[in-house]
């Protein structure tokens, strides 16, 4: 099961999308899980042949539990203990393994009876409609994977059964409360803000999307967003996450940008290598990403690799956001609305569109000093907003 | 277009944005933003969907004349292209 967030300690299977003798590819989806926040789809990070599935739709399992053993590409067979395989944890890929972002097509979040890749009997499938079970949901252990009738009668045992659980918001809450207690309870914050004039970045966004059709259109979010990411390039140890003893320096900026859901509760997934990526492959993988987190159907690596977390509450009217840090993470960097103000310019007092960015740093890894300069990367960034 | 041709355009549109919301709510007087709770990039996939139904190019400045679901109706029937 893998860990999708500090905030998370177990997570529900609810069903596979692949089988015992499937082969799987890095980044496939091979299932999909629910926690606290959100159903998430599960990648693989690994090249093989699913061997063995250990948990079953239906199963809550704590972080850490291996779901499933893949014989990987190139390996030759292991004993079957659950420490040898790891493809199936869902742990972040390598650093080595950085790649160019790739948006894999979103699925359906469960498999349909319809999956043609279903062997089954009859006789199972029938037993399967009367219990009112999805044959798909079922790891079969008959040859190649088929789902057998005893298969089908185990998993009507373990059929979730409704239970007096917190509903989803009341426990993407606790799930919220447990990690920022845990964050303003072992990290020493500090807090910088400055105020960046705007001026040149909105004149220039406004000409560039009269260029544009509505559909390539680019909101100034993108340009705050990739503007953090250039900067950590130049304050890497803001890119960092906390081992339990140190810092370990990431080296791929994986901004995470907090989305808040309706109804309340907040999700912060990564945009992956934000640094790398052009203005108009933000705005897509961005619109994406927020599409996805509403409508609960984000990957596993979207929420385990953030590395820096980009939160905007300007639209809400606030001025000035100072974050808690989200665990393992090092900073969070917030950013306000964007308000006309009065603003000294070469010896005029002019009207100008400023925003307030802030910092929230972990002082163990950084000092303010290097914060400092860290807003004023932010601020170079956007004075120059055509080189983003 | 008439104006109720347009309303329910304009209703579709917010539908695909927010999905979850019960539009037969929504108070034609009051904004929009503050009613579905939406944000600047929910905006854009609004005008995106308006410009899909509609084939209208709304331009950014005219963005603050969509704030109402009356703002967003007697805007879009003073369009020339949808009269």
């Amino acid at each position: 099961m893998p860990q999708l967030g500090a905030d998370m300690s177990a997570g529900k299977l609810l069903g596979w999308r692949k089988r015992v003798g499937d082969r799987v590819q890095r980044g496939e989806i091979i299932a999909d899980v629910e926690t606290d926040k959100a159903d998430i789809e599960v990648e693989v990070f690994a090249v093989g042949v699913i061997e063995k599935i250990l948990i079953r739709p239906g199963e809550k399992v704590p972080v850490g539990t291996v779901l499933a053993i893949i014989q990987e590409e190139g390996r030759p067979a292991e004993a079957e203990t659950p420490s040898a395989p790891q493809a199936m944890r869902g742990e972040p890929p390598p650093a080595a393994a950085a790649v160019p972002v790739r948006p894999i097509p979103v699925r359906p979040s469960v498999l349909t009876p319809g999956t043609p890749r279903l062997h089954i009997s009859p006789v199972a499938k029938k037993l399967a409609a009367d219990l009112g079970i999805n044959p798909a949901s079922i790891a079969g252990t008959g040859p190649g994977g088929r789902v057998t009738l005893e298969d089908v009668q185990k998993a009507a045992q373990i059929q979730p059964t409704p239970v007096a659980e917190p509903d989803r918001r009341a426990r993407m809450r606790q799930a919220i409360a447990a990690a920022m207690a845990r964050s303003k309870r072992e990290i020493p914050h500090y807090y910088l803000s400055t105020t960046i004039d705007l001026s040149r970045a909105m004149e220039w966004l406004n000409q560039e999307n009269l260029k544009r059709s509505v559909e390539d259109r680019l909101v100034y979010g993108v340009l705050l967003i990739k503007a953090v990411a250039l900067a950590l390039r130049q304050v890497p140890e803001l890119n960092s996450i906390w081992s339990g003893e140190k810092a370990l320096p990431c080296p791929d900026v994986h901004v995470g940008v907090a989305i808040s859901l309706r109804g309340g509760g907040l999700i912060a997934p990564a945009l992956h290598h934000t640094d790398r990526q052009t203005l108009d492959e933000l705005m897509k993988n961005f619109r994406d990403l927020v599409q996805r987190a509403r409508a609960g159907s984000l990957r596993s690596s979207e929420l385990s690799d953030p590395t820096v977390t980009v939160t905007s509450l300007g639209e809400q009217g606030v001025e000035a956001v100072f974050g808690i840090i989200y665990p393992p993470q090092v900073a969070l960097v917030g950013f306000g609305k964007v308000v006309e103000r009065p603003w000294s310019a070469e010896g005029q007092i002019v009207s100008r569109p400023v925003i307030t960015a802030t910092l929230s740093a972990d002082h163990r890894v950084s000092d303010g000093h290097r914060g400092g300069l860290f807003l004023s990367a932010v601020d170079r960034c956007l004075q120059e907003a055509e080189k983003l | 277009m008439t104006k109720d041709k347009i309303r329910e355009t304009v209703l579709r549109a917010l539908g695909g944005v927010a999905p979850e919301a019960d539009l037969s709510q929504i108070k034609p007087d009051l904004r929009i933003r503050d009613q579905l709770d939406i944000d600047s990039m929910d905006l854009l996939n609004f005008v995106i969907g308006l410009h899909k139904e509609l084939k209208v190019d709304i331009p950014e400045a005219d963005y603050p004349r969509l704030a109402t679901l009356d703002g967003c109706i007697e805007y879009l029937a003073s369009l020339r292209d949808l009269r």
